[in-house]
Protein backbone atom coordinates (compact mmCIF):
# COMPACT_ATOMS: atom_id res chain seq x y z
CA UNK A 1 0.00 0.00 0.00
CA UNK A 2 2.77 2.47 0.98
CA UNK A 3 4.61 1.61 -2.24
CA UNK A 4 1.45 2.45 -4.21
CA UNK A 5 1.04 5.76 -2.40
CA UNK A 6 4.69 6.58 -3.06
CA UNK A 7 4.33 5.75 -6.75
CA UNK A 8 1.17 7.85 -7.03
CA UNK A 9 2.87 10.83 -5.37
CA UNK A 10 5.82 10.41 -7.74
CA UNK A 11 3.42 10.31 -10.71
CA UNK A 12 1.69 13.46 -9.42
CA UNK A 13 5.03 15.20 -9.03
CA UNK A 14 6.14 14.25 -12.57
CA UNK A 15 2.81 15.49 -13.92
CA UNK A 16 3.09 18.78 -12.02
CA UNK A 17 6.58 19.24 -13.46
CA UNK A 18 5.08 18.80 -16.93
CA UNK A 19 2.35 21.43 -16.36
CA UNK A 20 4.14 24.06 -18.51
CA UNK A 21 3.59 21.68 -21.47
CA UNK A 22 -0.21 21.83 -21.08
CA UNK A 23 -0.66 24.33 -23.92
CA UNK A 24 1.15 21.96 -26.27
CA UNK A 25 -1.27 19.19 -25.35
CA UNK A 26 -4.35 21.43 -25.32
CA UNK A 27 -6.16 19.45 -28.03
CA UNK A 28 -5.93 16.30 -25.92
CA UNK A 29 -7.18 18.30 -22.91
CA UNK A 30 -10.19 19.52 -24.96
CA UNK A 31 -10.91 15.93 -26.05
CA UNK A 32 -10.83 14.76 -22.46
CA UNK A 33 -13.01 17.65 -21.29
CA UNK A 34 -15.55 16.77 -23.96
CA UNK A 35 -15.46 13.11 -22.90
CA UNK A 36 -15.97 13.99 -19.24
CA UNK A 37 -18.77 16.48 -19.93
CA UNK A 38 -20.47 14.20 -22.41
CA UNK A 39 -20.33 11.19 -20.12
CA UNK A 40 -21.28 12.89 -16.87
CA UNK A 41 -23.32 16.08 -17.24
CA UNK A 42 -26.77 14.55 -17.65
CA UNK A 43 -26.14 11.95 -14.96
CA UNK A 44 -24.79 14.67 -12.62
CA UNK A 45 -27.91 16.79 -13.11
CA UNK A 46 -30.33 13.90 -12.47
CA UNK A 47 -28.37 12.77 -9.40
CA UNK A 48 -28.19 16.30 -7.97
CA UNK A 49 -31.87 17.03 -8.56
CA UNK A 50 -32.86 13.98 -6.53
CA UNK A 51 -30.23 14.50 -3.82
CA UNK A 52 -31.47 18.07 -3.28
CA UNK A 53 -35.04 16.79 -3.27
CA UNK A 54 -34.43 14.03 -0.76
CA UNK A 55 -32.63 16.32 1.70
CA UNK A 56 -35.58 18.69 1.60
CA UNK A 57 -37.91 15.70 2.00
CA UNK A 58 -36.02 14.36 5.02
CA UNK A 59 -35.49 17.64 6.85
CA UNK A 60 -38.52 19.70 5.74
CA UNK A 61 -41.31 17.90 7.68
CA UNK A 62 -39.18 17.79 10.86
CA UNK A 63 -38.52 21.52 10.62
CA UNK A 64 -42.16 22.23 9.72
CA UNK A 65 -43.36 20.36 12.84
CA UNK A 66 -41.27 22.77 14.91
CA UNK A 67 -42.33 25.82 12.90
CA UNK A 68 -38.90 26.13 11.27
CA UNK A 69 -39.81 25.22 7.69
CA UNK A 70 -38.27 28.47 6.48
CA UNK A 71 -34.84 26.99 7.20
CA UNK A 72 -35.13 24.24 4.58
CA UNK A 73 -33.39 26.41 1.98
CA UNK A 74 -30.37 27.03 4.20
CA UNK A 75 -30.02 23.38 5.19
CA UNK A 76 -30.32 22.07 1.64
CA UNK A 77 -28.04 24.84 0.36
CA UNK A 78 -25.27 24.13 2.85
CA UNK A 79 -25.46 20.35 2.59
CA UNK A 80 -25.32 20.44 -1.19
CA UNK A 81 -22.56 22.96 -1.75
CA UNK A 82 -20.26 22.04 1.12
CA UNK A 83 -20.54 18.28 1.15
CA UNK A 84 -22.88 16.38 -1.12
CA UNK A 85 -22.14 17.95 -4.49
CA UNK A 86 -18.33 17.64 -4.24
CA UNK A 87 -18.39 14.13 -2.77
CA UNK A 88 -21.19 12.69 -4.93
CA UNK A 89 -19.82 14.19 -8.14
CA UNK A 90 -16.32 12.91 -7.32
CA UNK A 91 -17.69 9.41 -6.75
CA UNK A 92 -19.65 9.66 -10.00
CA UNK A 93 -16.54 10.80 -11.86
CA UNK A 94 -14.47 8.02 -10.26
CA UNK A 95 -17.00 5.50 -11.56
CA UNK A 96 -17.51 6.92 -15.02
CA UNK A 97 -14.27 8.67 -15.92
CA UNK A 98 -11.69 7.11 -13.58
CA UNK A 99 -12.67 3.65 -14.75
CA UNK A 100 -12.45 4.70 -18.41
CA UNK A 101 -9.01 6.26 -17.83
CA UNK A 102 -7.68 3.14 -16.10
CA UNK A 103 -9.13 0.89 -18.82
CA UNK A 104 -7.77 2.97 -21.71
CA UNK A 105 -4.27 3.40 -20.29
CA UNK A 106 -4.29 -0.20 -19.05
CA UNK A 107 -5.13 -1.56 -22.47
CA UNK A 108 -2.44 0.67 -24.01
CA UNK A 109 0.02 -0.83 -21.56
CA UNK A 110 -1.06 -4.42 -22.21
CA UNK A 111 -0.99 -3.98 -26.00
CA UNK A 112 2.49 -2.36 -25.90
CA UNK A 113 1.30 1.08 -27.05
CA UNK A 114 3.06 2.68 -24.06
CA UNK A 115 6.26 0.81 -24.95
CA UNK A 116 5.83 2.15 -28.49
CA UNK A 117 5.59 5.70 -27.10
CA UNK A 118 8.80 5.20 -25.14
CA UNK A 119 10.65 3.87 -28.18
CA UNK A 120 9.58 7.06 -30.00
CA UNK A 121 11.06 9.04 -27.10
CA UNK A 122 7.59 10.33 -26.17
CA UNK A 123 7.07 10.57 -22.41
CA UNK A 124 3.87 8.66 -21.47
CA UNK A 125 3.31 11.00 -18.51
CA UNK A 126 3.27 14.03 -20.82
CA UNK A 127 1.25 12.30 -23.53
CA UNK A 128 -1.29 10.37 -21.44
CA UNK A 129 -1.39 11.53 -17.82
CA UNK A 130 -0.99 15.31 -18.13
CA UNK A 131 -4.01 15.95 -20.42
CA UNK A 132 -6.24 13.67 -18.35
CA UNK A 133 -5.24 15.18 -15.03
CA UNK A 134 -5.62 18.75 -16.27
CA UNK A 135 -9.01 17.96 -17.85
CA UNK A 136 -10.45 16.19 -14.81
CA UNK A 137 -9.18 18.94 -12.46
CA UNK A 138 -10.99 21.56 -14.55
CA UNK A 139 -14.10 19.51 -15.29
CA UNK A 140 -15.00 18.30 -11.81
CA UNK A 141 -15.31 21.76 -10.18
CA UNK A 142 -17.42 22.90 -13.19
CA UNK A 143 -19.60 19.82 -12.78
CA UNK A 144 -19.96 20.64 -9.07
CA UNK A 145 -21.21 24.15 -9.94
CA UNK A 146 -23.93 22.55 -12.10
CA UNK A 147 -24.65 20.02 -9.38
CA UNK A 148 -25.02 22.72 -6.70
CA UNK A 149 -27.47 24.73 -8.80
CA UNK A 150 -29.55 21.73 -9.81
CA UNK A 151 -29.46 20.32 -6.25
CA UNK A 152 -30.73 23.61 -4.83
CA UNK A 153 -33.48 23.56 -7.44
CA UNK A 154 -34.41 19.96 -6.51
CA UNK A 155 -34.69 21.00 -2.86
CA UNK A 156 -36.83 23.99 -3.84
CA UNK A 157 -39.26 21.88 -5.85
CA UNK A 158 -39.82 19.51 -2.92
CA UNK A 159 -40.02 22.37 -0.39
CA UNK A 160 -42.68 24.12 -2.45
CA UNK A 161 -44.78 21.20 -3.73
CA UNK A 162 -44.61 18.86 -0.72
CA UNK A 163 -47.69 19.43 1.45
CA UNK A 164 -45.83 18.78 4.71
CA UNK A 165 -43.39 21.63 3.99
CA UNK A 166 -45.25 23.96 1.63
CA UNK A 167 -43.11 27.09 1.60
CA UNK A 168 -42.73 29.49 -1.33
CA UNK A 169 -39.79 29.61 -3.76
CA UNK A 170 -39.08 33.11 -2.46
CA UNK A 171 -38.89 31.95 1.18
CA UNK A 172 -36.68 28.98 0.22
CA UNK A 173 -34.14 31.03 -1.74
CA UNK A 174 -34.24 33.92 0.71
CA UNK A 175 -33.16 31.57 3.52
CA UNK A 176 -30.63 29.91 1.24
CA UNK A 177 -29.05 33.29 0.41
CA UNK A 178 -28.99 34.18 4.08
CA UNK A 179 -27.17 31.00 5.20
CA UNK A 180 -25.00 30.18 2.18
CA UNK A 181 -22.33 32.63 1.10
CA UNK A 182 -19.83 32.47 -1.75
CA UNK A 183 -17.11 31.21 0.60
CA UNK A 184 -19.06 28.01 1.26
CA UNK A 185 -19.46 27.36 -2.44
CA UNK A 186 -15.74 27.96 -2.94
CA UNK A 187 -15.01 25.47 -0.10
CA UNK A 188 -16.95 22.84 -2.02
CA UNK A 189 -15.13 23.66 -5.25
CA UNK A 190 -11.77 23.41 -3.49
CA UNK A 191 -12.72 19.97 -2.18
CA UNK A 192 -13.81 18.84 -5.62
CA UNK A 193 -10.49 20.00 -7.10
CA UNK A 194 -8.58 17.89 -4.56
CA UNK A 195 -10.82 14.88 -5.29
CA UNK A 196 -10.36 15.36 -9.04
CA UNK A 197 -6.59 15.17 -8.63
CA UNK A 198 -7.03 12.02 -6.52
CA UNK A 199 -9.27 10.32 -9.12
CA UNK A 200 -6.95 11.33 -11.98
CA UNK A 201 -3.74 10.20 -10.31
CA UNK A 202 -5.17 6.95 -8.92
CA UNK A 203 -6.77 5.99 -12.26
CA UNK A 204 -3.76 6.85 -14.41
CA UNK A 205 -1.44 5.07 -11.97
CA UNK A 206 -3.56 1.93 -12.01
CA UNK A 207 -3.64 2.05 -15.82
CA UNK A 208 0.13 2.39 -16.06
CA UNK A 209 0.62 -0.49 -13.60
CA UNK A 210 -1.57 -2.91 -15.56
CA UNK A 211 -0.05 -6.30 -16.26
CA UNK A 212 -1.50 -9.36 -17.95
CA UNK A 213 -4.29 -9.42 -20.49
CA UNK A 214 -7.96 -8.43 -20.28
CA UNK A 215 -8.17 -9.77 -16.73
CA UNK A 216 -5.38 -7.40 -15.72
CA UNK A 217 -7.26 -4.49 -17.27
CA UNK A 218 -10.40 -5.45 -15.34
CA UNK A 219 -8.41 -5.65 -12.12
CA UNK A 220 -6.93 -2.19 -12.72
CA UNK A 221 -10.34 -0.67 -13.39
CA UNK A 222 -11.79 -2.13 -10.19
CA UNK A 223 -8.80 -0.97 -8.16
CA UNK A 224 -8.94 2.50 -9.70
CA UNK A 225 -12.60 2.99 -8.77
CA UNK A 226 -12.44 1.42 -5.31
CA UNK A 227 -9.19 3.16 -4.31
CA UNK A 228 -10.47 6.51 -5.61
CA UNK A 229 -13.71 6.27 -3.62
CA UNK A 230 -11.95 5.18 -0.43
CA UNK A 231 -9.41 8.01 -0.75
CA UNK A 232 -12.16 10.56 -1.51
CA UNK A 233 -14.09 9.61 1.64
CA UNK A 234 -10.98 9.60 3.86
CA UNK A 235 -9.64 12.85 2.44
CA UNK A 236 -13.09 14.45 2.72
CA UNK A 237 -12.80 14.38 6.51
CA UNK A 238 -9.31 15.88 6.58
CA UNK A 239 -10.00 18.53 3.94
CA UNK A 240 -13.19 19.51 5.80
CA UNK A 241 -11.20 19.84 9.04
CA UNK A 242 -8.61 21.94 7.23
CA UNK A 243 -11.26 24.22 5.71
CA UNK A 244 -13.00 24.59 9.11
CA UNK A 245 -9.65 25.56 10.60
CA UNK A 246 -9.21 28.21 7.88
CA UNK A 247 -12.74 29.56 8.56
CA UNK B 1 16.01 16.91 -27.01
CA UNK B 2 19.21 18.18 -25.44
CA UNK B 3 21.92 15.94 -26.85
CA UNK B 4 23.19 16.67 -30.37
CA UNK B 5 21.44 14.43 -32.91
CA UNK B 6 23.81 12.40 -35.06
CA UNK B 7 23.29 12.25 -38.81
CA UNK B 8 25.26 9.08 -39.64
CA UNK B 9 23.26 6.11 -40.87
CA UNK B 10 23.49 2.87 -38.94
CA UNK B 11 24.93 2.48 -35.45
CA UNK B 12 27.06 -0.22 -33.87
CA UNK B 13 25.34 -2.16 -31.08
CA UNK B 14 27.31 -4.06 -28.46
CA UNK B 15 25.70 -6.44 -25.98
CA UNK B 16 28.05 -7.30 -23.15
CA UNK B 17 27.42 -9.82 -20.36
CA UNK B 18 23.65 -9.27 -20.42
CA UNK B 19 21.78 -11.07 -17.63
CA UNK B 20 18.17 -10.71 -16.60
CA UNK B 21 15.88 -12.68 -14.31
CA UNK B 22 12.15 -12.37 -13.68
CA UNK B 23 10.91 -13.57 -10.27
CA UNK B 24 14.18 -15.41 -9.73
CA UNK B 25 13.89 -17.21 -13.07
CA UNK B 26 16.89 -16.41 -15.32
CA UNK B 27 15.71 -15.39 -18.81
CA UNK B 28 18.94 -13.98 -20.26
CA UNK B 29 22.08 -15.78 -19.10
CA UNK B 30 25.06 -13.61 -20.01
CA UNK B 31 24.70 -12.65 -23.68
CA UNK B 32 27.64 -11.22 -25.65
CA UNK B 33 27.57 -10.13 -29.29
CA UNK B 34 28.13 -7.13 -31.51
CA UNK B 35 26.09 -5.84 -34.45
CA UNK B 36 27.93 -3.79 -37.07
CA UNK B 37 26.73 -0.57 -38.65
CA UNK B 38 24.23 -1.20 -41.43
CA UNK B 39 24.03 -4.93 -40.75
CA UNK B 40 20.87 -7.06 -40.76
CA UNK B 41 21.32 -9.19 -37.67
CA UNK B 42 18.72 -11.86 -37.05
CA UNK B 43 18.15 -13.42 -33.64
CA UNK B 44 16.48 -16.81 -34.02
CA UNK B 45 15.32 -19.31 -31.52
CA UNK B 46 12.36 -21.22 -30.20
CA UNK B 47 9.52 -19.49 -28.35
CA UNK B 48 10.44 -18.59 -24.78
CA UNK B 49 14.18 -18.47 -25.48
CA UNK B 50 14.38 -14.79 -24.44
CA UNK B 51 14.51 -13.14 -27.90
CA UNK B 52 11.85 -10.48 -27.28
CA UNK B 53 13.23 -9.70 -23.81
CA UNK B 54 16.64 -9.18 -25.44
CA UNK B 55 15.08 -6.74 -27.93
CA UNK B 56 13.40 -4.77 -25.13
CA UNK B 57 16.78 -4.45 -23.40
CA UNK B 58 18.46 -3.23 -26.59
CA UNK B 59 15.98 -0.38 -26.98
CA UNK B 60 16.03 0.49 -23.29
CA UNK B 61 12.54 -0.65 -22.33
CA UNK B 62 14.02 -3.04 -19.76
CA UNK B 63 16.97 -2.60 -17.42
CA UNK B 64 19.44 -5.50 -17.17
CA UNK B 65 20.38 -7.08 -13.85
CA UNK B 66 23.97 -7.31 -15.07
CA UNK B 67 25.85 -6.32 -18.21
CA UNK B 68 25.26 -3.49 -20.62
CA UNK B 69 24.00 -2.53 -24.06
CA UNK B 70 26.19 -0.02 -25.87
CA UNK B 71 25.11 2.10 -28.83
CA UNK B 72 28.27 3.43 -30.48
CA UNK B 73 30.01 2.82 -27.15
CA UNK B 74 27.42 4.64 -25.00
CA UNK B 75 25.16 2.78 -22.61
CA UNK B 76 21.50 2.75 -23.69
CA UNK B 77 20.61 3.56 -20.07
CA UNK B 78 22.66 6.76 -19.99
CA UNK B 79 20.65 9.97 -20.31
CA UNK B 80 20.53 11.52 -23.75
CA UNK B 81 21.28 8.38 -25.77
CA UNK B 82 17.67 8.07 -26.91
CA UNK B 83 17.84 11.70 -28.04
CA UNK B 84 21.23 11.35 -29.70
CA UNK B 85 20.52 8.25 -31.78
CA UNK B 86 17.31 7.66 -33.67
CA UNK B 87 15.94 4.23 -32.86
CA UNK B 88 12.68 2.54 -33.72
CA UNK B 89 10.99 -0.72 -32.94
CA UNK B 90 8.36 -2.63 -34.90
CA UNK B 91 6.36 -4.53 -32.31
CA UNK B 92 4.98 -8.02 -32.85
CA UNK B 93 1.41 -6.76 -32.53
CA UNK B 94 2.17 -3.53 -34.38
CA UNK B 95 1.30 -1.57 -31.19
CA UNK B 96 -0.63 1.01 -33.20
CA UNK B 97 -2.64 3.57 -31.26
CA UNK B 98 -6.27 2.64 -31.73
CA UNK B 99 -7.47 6.12 -30.83
CA UNK B 100 -5.54 7.59 -33.79
CA UNK B 101 -5.95 7.13 -37.53
CA UNK B 102 -3.31 5.39 -39.62
CA UNK B 103 -1.95 8.77 -40.75
CA UNK B 104 -1.80 10.12 -37.20
CA UNK B 105 -0.04 6.94 -36.06
CA UNK B 106 2.61 7.25 -38.73
CA UNK B 107 3.13 10.97 -38.14
CA UNK B 108 3.04 10.81 -34.34
CA UNK B 109 6.81 11.05 -33.83
CA UNK B 110 7.06 14.18 -35.98
CA UNK B 111 3.99 15.88 -34.51
CA UNK B 112 4.82 15.13 -30.88
CA UNK B 113 8.42 16.32 -31.23
CA UNK B 114 7.27 19.24 -33.42
CA UNK B 115 9.85 18.43 -36.04
CA UNK B 116 7.78 19.50 -39.07
CA UNK B 117 4.80 21.66 -39.96
CA UNK B 118 1.44 19.91 -40.32
CA UNK B 119 1.40 19.92 -44.14
CA UNK B 120 4.97 18.61 -44.30
CA UNK B 121 4.05 15.83 -41.84
CA UNK B 122 1.11 14.90 -44.09
CA UNK B 123 3.48 14.72 -47.08
CA UNK B 124 5.99 12.54 -45.21
CA UNK B 125 3.22 10.25 -43.94
CA UNK B 126 1.93 9.75 -47.51
CA UNK B 127 5.47 9.06 -48.73
CA UNK B 128 6.18 6.46 -46.01
CA UNK B 129 2.82 4.76 -46.48
CA UNK B 130 3.55 4.55 -50.19
CA UNK B 131 6.87 2.81 -49.44
CA UNK B 132 5.04 0.06 -47.54
CA UNK B 133 2.28 -0.15 -50.16
CA UNK B 134 -0.45 1.53 -48.14
CA UNK B 135 -0.95 4.80 -49.99
CA UNK B 136 -4.39 6.30 -49.42
CA UNK B 137 -5.00 4.51 -46.10
CA UNK B 138 -4.26 7.59 -43.97
CA UNK B 139 -7.80 8.11 -42.67
CA UNK B 140 -8.56 4.53 -41.75
CA UNK B 141 -8.60 3.32 -38.16
CA UNK B 142 -6.08 0.61 -37.14
CA UNK B 143 -9.02 -1.60 -36.13
CA UNK B 144 -10.09 -1.73 -39.81
CA UNK B 145 -6.73 -3.14 -40.97
CA UNK B 146 -5.60 -6.73 -41.43
CA UNK B 147 -2.64 -8.12 -39.46
CA UNK B 148 -0.27 -7.61 -42.39
CA UNK B 149 -1.42 -4.03 -42.96
CA UNK B 150 -0.94 -3.24 -39.27
CA UNK B 151 2.63 -4.54 -39.46
CA UNK B 152 3.30 -2.40 -42.52
CA UNK B 153 1.83 0.68 -40.82
CA UNK B 154 4.14 -0.06 -37.87
CA UNK B 155 7.08 -0.20 -40.30
CA UNK B 156 5.97 3.11 -41.88
CA UNK B 157 5.80 4.62 -38.39
CA UNK B 158 9.36 3.42 -37.78
CA UNK B 159 10.51 4.80 -41.17
CA UNK B 160 9.29 8.30 -40.26
CA UNK B 161 11.89 8.39 -37.49
CA UNK B 162 14.59 7.80 -40.15
CA UNK B 163 16.17 5.42 -37.67
CA UNK B 164 19.80 4.51 -37.31
CA UNK B 165 18.77 1.35 -35.52
CA UNK B 166 15.54 -0.51 -36.18
CA UNK B 167 14.35 -3.50 -34.18
CA UNK B 168 11.74 -5.92 -35.49
CA UNK B 169 9.94 -8.25 -33.10
CA UNK B 170 8.58 -11.26 -35.02
CA UNK B 171 7.76 -9.19 -38.12
CA UNK B 172 6.19 -12.11 -39.99
CA UNK B 173 4.23 -13.84 -37.24
CA UNK B 174 0.51 -14.22 -38.03
CA UNK B 175 1.16 -13.39 -41.70
CA UNK B 176 0.54 -15.51 -44.78
CA UNK B 177 3.66 -16.54 -46.76
CA UNK B 178 3.15 -13.86 -49.43
CA UNK B 179 2.87 -11.10 -46.88
CA UNK B 180 5.86 -12.51 -44.97
CA UNK B 181 7.94 -12.22 -48.17
CA UNK B 182 6.72 -8.61 -48.65
CA UNK B 183 7.76 -7.72 -45.12
CA UNK B 184 11.13 -9.42 -45.60
CA UNK B 185 11.63 -7.41 -48.80
CA UNK B 186 10.79 -4.21 -46.92
CA UNK B 187 13.45 -4.99 -44.30
CA UNK B 188 16.10 -5.51 -46.99
CA UNK B 189 15.02 -2.47 -49.08
CA UNK B 190 15.11 -0.23 -46.05
CA UNK B 191 18.52 -1.52 -45.08
CA UNK B 192 19.91 -0.89 -48.58
CA UNK B 193 18.28 2.53 -48.92
CA UNK B 194 19.42 4.14 -45.67
CA UNK B 195 22.02 1.66 -44.34
CA UNK B 196 20.13 1.35 -41.08
CA UNK B 197 21.30 -1.27 -38.58
CA UNK B 198 18.52 -3.84 -38.29
CA UNK B 199 18.02 -6.40 -35.56
CA UNK B 200 15.27 -8.87 -36.35
CA UNK B 201 13.89 -11.31 -33.81
CA UNK B 202 12.07 -14.23 -35.40
CA UNK B 203 11.52 -17.96 -35.35
CA UNK B 204 10.71 -17.91 -39.07
CA UNK B 205 13.63 -19.82 -40.62
CA UNK B 206 12.80 -18.73 -44.19
CA UNK B 207 12.82 -15.06 -43.23
CA UNK B 208 16.01 -15.40 -41.21
CA UNK B 209 18.01 -17.13 -43.94
CA UNK B 210 16.48 -14.88 -46.60
CA UNK B 211 17.44 -11.52 -45.13
CA UNK B 212 20.24 -11.96 -42.58
CA UNK B 213 23.82 -10.81 -42.90
CA UNK B 214 24.47 -12.73 -39.68
CA UNK B 215 22.31 -14.90 -37.46
CA UNK B 216 22.44 -15.54 -33.72
CA UNK B 217 20.66 -18.65 -32.54
CA UNK B 218 19.29 -18.47 -29.00
CA UNK B 219 17.99 -21.19 -26.75
CA UNK B 220 17.14 -21.08 -23.06
CA UNK B 221 18.50 -17.56 -22.56
CA UNK B 222 21.88 -18.27 -24.14
CA UNK B 223 23.38 -17.73 -27.57
CA UNK B 224 24.34 -21.06 -29.12
CA UNK B 225 26.05 -19.63 -32.18
CA UNK B 226 26.58 -16.40 -34.13
CA UNK B 227 27.62 -16.39 -37.75
CA UNK B 228 26.76 -15.99 -41.40
CA UNK B 229 23.65 -17.94 -42.51
CA UNK B 230 25.69 -20.70 -44.16
CA UNK B 231 27.91 -21.02 -41.06
CA UNK B 232 24.87 -21.39 -38.83
CA UNK B 233 23.31 -23.90 -41.22
CA UNK B 234 26.42 -26.07 -41.20
CA UNK B 235 26.96 -25.89 -37.45
CA UNK B 236 26.83 -29.49 -36.15
CA UNK B 237 25.54 -28.53 -32.65
CA UNK B 238 22.60 -30.95 -32.11
CA UNK B 239 20.28 -28.27 -30.63
CA UNK B 240 20.93 -25.99 -33.63
CA UNK B 241 20.35 -28.77 -36.13
CA UNK B 242 17.19 -29.83 -34.30
CA UNK B 243 15.80 -26.26 -34.54
CA UNK B 244 16.82 -25.79 -38.18
CA UNK B 245 15.61 -29.14 -39.47
CA UNK B 246 12.42 -29.57 -37.41
CA UNK B 247 9.56 -30.56 -39.71
CA UNK B 248 6.31 -32.48 -39.71
CA UNK B 249 6.89 -36.19 -40.01
CA UNK B 250 4.34 -36.96 -42.69
CA UNK B 251 5.38 -40.64 -42.97
CA UNK B 252 4.29 -41.37 -39.42
CA UNK B 253 1.11 -43.47 -39.34
CA UNK B 254 -1.86 -41.53 -38.04
CA UNK B 255 -4.17 -42.91 -35.43
CA UNK B 256 -7.70 -43.05 -36.90
CA UNK B 257 -10.17 -40.66 -35.32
Amino acid sequence: MFQNIGEMLALLWRTLQALPLTWRHRHKVYDQLFEIGNASLLMACILSLFIGGVIALQTGPLLAERGLSGYVGGIVGNAICKELAPVMMSILIAGRIGSAMAAEIGSMRVYQEIDALRTMNINPVHYLVLPRLVAISCALPILVVFSVMVGWMGGALVAVYNNQIGISFQAYFSNLRELVDLGKVVNGLFKSFIFAVVVGVVSCHQGLQTIGGPRGIGRSVTKAVVNSIVLILILDYFVTRFLMYLD
Amino acid sequence: MNAPVTTQQGVRVTVRGLRRSFLGQPVLKGLNFEVDRGEIFVVMGPSGSGKSVLLKHIIGLETPDEGEILIEGESIQSPGVMDKYRMAMVFQSGALFNSLTVGENVGLYLSEHRLQAADEIARIVTEKLEIVGLKGQEDRSPSELSGGMKKRVAIARALVIEPQLILYDEPTSELDPLMAVTIGDEVIKLNRRIRVTSIVVTHDRDLAFGIADRIALMADGQILTVGKPEEVKSNPHPQIQKFLTADFNLNKERTPL
